[in-house]
């Protein structure tokens, strides 16, 4: 029944990649949750913990299965994802002024975390079929233009512009990977330019404020200024070999606000200095290389679209969470994979993982 | 199926990730860049500003909206009150920095202690909050010995003050410390904990309007945690300024009349519905739930049998007696039961089935017709208007003044009353209403329950000719800065249709309740100025009796609750009053006066 070459063509690479990451990642969040003698936050270690079981689980069952059984069903899953969303307008939890979370029993979930996959293989599915040399024209991209905008007006509501962005910015690489006719590109482009000002009038004066928070964080040092102030401070206080584990003061001192989530690396970076945050940086470019060489090597046009999906995916939130708490970048609530505290992105980073092993070890079957 | 390699190859496919690679590496390359920078150039920096964690965040509270009446006058403000915090982390040595602060605070050292443990925050930057408003000289001795106090801290911050103590206290409301539940919901979404925010009355009603932003800075400390710099601010934005309908002058005075008293006066304008005055007696002093009272003062407050805490002016509600005799009156003309030549004879007494309904005066009126009725009150008279009435006839009428529903005024938990008809008797007790029952109805007693608002409202209407207009206590509200964000204007709840000539006629009584010698105010006329009105006094259900059911002494106390409702001048008002005095006993004897001297106040200056 199973074939042996699954077993041969596993990707052993992926997974240890993968394995270095996790560690590395609850090291950080070990220092993170037990900074000044505890409080009551050193539960989130044990929680964590357990993500990562069922992300394990979750793992296996997304690389078992044959992707090309995501090509037949991926609208069923996206439906499911928007309404899980749409459930969340409705009767979703109120945290710190946005509605994100869905209360499942004693957990809650994140769907705009795991809307991103269901985005993903939709686009995977819907370009394998149209996809030409020669690039995309206009009206064959009314179908993806669709497909994104759904979930990310969804998420604006939350509200959630970091996510909604991320979804935004993981389609249009997708987009562009599979290519758009020149002249197409270029029309897009220029009207795009020219409708910003167009939309900038009617925006209300408080949007215009959030969107002038969000380019630049100076404007509030209060919240996000502050929280950058301080992460710069531990992320270059880490020099180069670092404090040492558990020795960040700035984290230690609760200096840094939502250290176990999106302010993660500045842990890190505190703790193991250039060393440690290098070596992190490296195994994330290496699991990146990885994916794209994955998607390289599948011969099935939805395979590689579809490792593309997910490596940019990573991609996209590795570099805008860790711009971000290095200040490059504007603070906006990204979380860095496989870092960051929160079951909805341990289980969507593993599954993701999970479809790369499964398009690496199927990557000469797509015949059949 | 299609073949897709018909339309693209492997090869294509790895062209276009190139692009990808490269832009990938390319941001790896910036951010390993900007690591780099941060570490190494600026390593020794950042190290050495995060071994002092020397980059800290303020609040800056934003003062709340001042309260002022419809002259501007301040009623309540702010006053800065000086609170000390500790830094635990830079309150070093502990132990000789906490004894030293104690003998400055005139405080053992273990009480700040036991203080200090209950609320210590994890980590130690979080300033624990030691004892609050400590007054200027404290303030002083601890800015002088600063040095010998590291990571003692003295902050100030604006603090709710009425200014007149417990003036107007049930209109202005109280402030308490935010709940649970509170900072849960999306109103309070710039709250934190230990916030104090408006709990009753306006404080309450208007809490979104008064409440500024929270500002902050961003400091620089030194190694003792005193600031050596200031890096950033936002400034708070104080809440906005509510300007009142209250005349003070004239609230003043009714608190004063009320003083010793249980009971409320209203007062409101005729032709726009603005609230003059609301008093209501026993009284609280709101100062006392900012600077937090002690548990006998809080269980006096609440434990108090006059019920201090209650805006009776609103909130209570009270059988109307009497006062009701003027919707009788006007249903039965407008339902052509009476006319103004209607007489009946009133020997003391009414029977009604096997039973006698009492007049209040036992030798009888004689015969009366409806402006005698009125004007001395008679009971038997309007016995036999309420019989034939019934009891929905009267309720259509007292539902057209207001009776029997809240008036939409902006305070918490108003009274809505109760006004019975017969399908209601029906649906609360399931037995049906009895004919007996429309006499009590008849002369306000019975299930009928009014707030004072809402007589004065009456008064109110009947004065201005038949418009109800809702009222209102809050004239307008504008920014600290003086632009006006809500102007408040009369609304007109509509016009009660009524016949000119028999709202004349009842308003002729009206001021022969006061300006007859035989009206049943006679004793509170003014000279030199008509008003009109009419006396009340509602039975206390629960008057104890005399075990063999005697008057004996028992029954002197509780005595019956005294009404009087009024308007003046009696053409063209400008005031319309309702007073209620608890176990007053006689609405002439004991409101009517409180109303009479209102007016007086009023008017004094303002006659026509």
């Amino acid at each position: 029944m199973i074939d042996r070459r699954l077993v041969e063509y596993f990707d052993w690479w992926m997974l240890a990649l993968t394995a270095a990451i996790v560690t590395a990642g609850l090291v950080a969040l070990y220092s993170a949750v037990n900074a000044g003698g505890g409080g009551g936050q050193s539960a989130l270690f044990g929680r964590q913990l357990i993500w990562y079981g069922l992300g394990m689980m979750v793992m296996i069952t997304a690389f078992i299965i044959n992707y090309k059984s995501y090509e037949r069903w991926g609208h069923l899953f996206y439906l499911l994802c928007i309404g899980l969303l749409i459930a969340v307008l409705l009767i979703g939890k109120y945290v710190g002024g946005s509605k994100r979370w869905l209360a499942m029993g004693p957990m809650s979930i994140q769907p705009s975390e795991i809307v991103k996959l269901a985005v993903i293989i939709m686009l995977a599915k819907y370009y394998a079929r149209v996809v030409r040399p020669d690039g995309l024209q206009l009206r064959e991209l009314v179908t993806p233009v669709i497909i994104i905008a759904i979930p990310f007006v969804l998420i604006v509501r939350q509200p959630d512009l970091g996510t909604a962005m991320v979804v935004a910015l993981i389609a249009a690489s997708m987009t562009l990977y599979v290519k758009i006719k020149r002249g197409t590109l270029i029309g897009l482009i220029a009207s795009g330019t020219l409708a910003v000002p167009l939309v900038w009038m009617f925006l209300k004066g408080y949007q215009k404020q959030r969107i002038l928070t969000f380019l630049n964080p100076d404007r509030d040092p209060l919240g996000a200024g502050y929280h950058v102030i301080q992460s710069k401070i531990a992320i270059g206080a880490g020099m180069i070999s670092g404090k040492g584990f558990l020795k960040g003061s700035q984290n230690s001192l609760d200096f840094l606000p939502e250290q176990h989530t999106d302010f993660i690396f500045s842990v890190l970076a505190e703790e193991w200095g250039l060393i440690g945050a290098g070596f992190v940086l490296l195994v994330f470019l290496l699991l990146i290389t990885w994916g794209l060489q994955t998607a390289q090597r599948n011969r099935d046009p939805f395979g590689t679209i579809l490792a593309v999906g997910v490596t940019t995916m990573i991609a996209w939130q590795v570099f805008i969470n860790i711009g971000m708490v290095m200040g490059l970048l504007p603070v906006v609530g990204v979380t860095l994979p496989f870092f960051s505290y929160g079951g909805s992105s341990v289980i969507t980073m593993m599954a993701g993982v999970g479809l790369l092993l499964n398009v690496s070890m199927r990557r000469f079957m797509f015949e059949k | 199926m299609r073949n897709y390699l018909e339309s693209v190859d492997t090869d294509w496919f790895n062209q276009r990730l190139v692009g990808v690679l490269v832009a990938v590496v390319l941001a790896f390359t910036v951010l390993s860049i900007r690591l780099l920078y941060l570490q190494l150039f600026e390593g020794r920096e950042l190290r050495r500003l995060s071994e002092i964690n020397s980059i800290r965040l303020q609040d800056i509270d934003a003062p709340r909206g001042m309260i002022c009446d419809r002259n501007g006058t301040t009623v309540v403000d702010n006053r800065p009150a000086f609170n000390v915090y500790i830094i635990l982390k830079d309150a070093k040595p502990i132990d000789e920095t906490v004894a030293r602060l104690g003998q400055l605070l005139n405080e053992s050292p273990e009480t700040l202690m036991a203080t200090i443990q209950e609320n210590r925050k994890r980590g130690g930057y979080t300033p624990v909050l030691l004892r609050e408003d400590i007054g200027r000289d404290t303030m002083a001795a601890i800015e002088v010995h600063k040095f010998e106090l590291p990571g003692v801290q003295v902050r100030v911050s604006p603090r709710r003050h009425y200014i007149y103590d417990t003036h107007a206290a049930h209109l202005l409301g109280y402030m308490g410390e935010i709940s649970q539940e509170e900072l849960q919901g999306s109103p309070f979404d710039d709250c934190k904990g230990g916030d104090f925010i408006g709990k009753f009355g306006i404080e309450k009603a208007y809490e979104a309007h008064l409440r500024g932003k929270r500002g902050g800075r961003q400091v620089e400390v030194n190694a003792t945690g005193q600031v050596v710099r200031v890096l950033k601010t936002v400034p708070a934005q104080p809440g906005q300024n509510i300007f009142l309908t209250i005349d003070e002058e004239l609230q003043k005075r009714a608190e004063a009349l009320l003083q010793d008293r249980v009971g409320a006066a209203v007062a409101v304008e005729p032709d726009t519905g603005r609230i003059l005055a609301m008093a209501s007696s026993p009284a609280f002093d709101p100062n006392l739930f900012v600077t937090g009272m002690t548990r006998d003062q809080w269980n006096e407050l609440v434990s108090n049998p006059f019920r201090p805490l209650e805006n009776k002016a609103t909130q209570a509600e009270y059988p109307p007696a009497s006062t009701y005799k003027i919707v009788t009156a006007l249903a039965g003309l407008e339902e052509k039961v009476i006319d103004a030549k209607t007489t009946f004879y009133c020997p003391g007494f009414y029977k009604y089935g096997n039973r006698a309904y009492r007049c209040w005066k036992k030798s009888g009126h004689g015969e009366v017709d409806l402006v005698k009725a009125l004007a001395e009150s008679c009971d038997v008279y309007f016995y036999q208007v309420g019989e034939a009435l019934g009891v929905d006839r009267m309720a259509k009428y007292a539902r057209a003044f207001g009776l029997g529903a809240a008036t939409g005024i902006s305070l918490d938990r108003e009274g809505k009353g109760l006004i019975p008809t017969s399908d209601w008797k029906k649906k609360r007790f399931g037995v049906p209403w009895q004919g007996g029952e429309n006499l009590s109805i008849a002369i306000g007693q019975g299930f009928n329950l009014v707030t004072p608002l809402q007589m004065a409202s009456l008064a109110a209407a009947v004065g201005n000719g038949g418009t109800r207009y809702s009222p209102y206590v809050i004239e307008k509200i504008q920014t600290a800065d003086g632009v006006v964000t809500f102007q408040n204007s009369p609304r007109e709840d509509g016009k009660i249709k009524l016949h000119a000539e028999n709202l004349a006629l009842v308003r002729q009584a009206l001021w022969q309740v006061v300006n007859d010698p035989k009206g049943t105010a006679w004793q509170s006329r003014i000279q030199g100025l008509h008003f009109s009105g009419k006396t009340g006094t509602a039975q206390v259900v629960s008057m104890p009796k005399a075990s063999d059911g005697s008057s004996g002494e028992i029954d002197a106390l509780p005595k019956d609750h005294a009404w009087f409702v009024a308007y003046a001048p009696s053409e063209n008002p400008k005031i319309a009053i309702s007073v209620i005095i608890e176990h007053g006993e006689h609405g002439s004897s004991a409101a009517a006066p409180v109303a009479s001297a209102l007016i007086q106040a009023y008017l004094g200056d303002n006659q026509p």
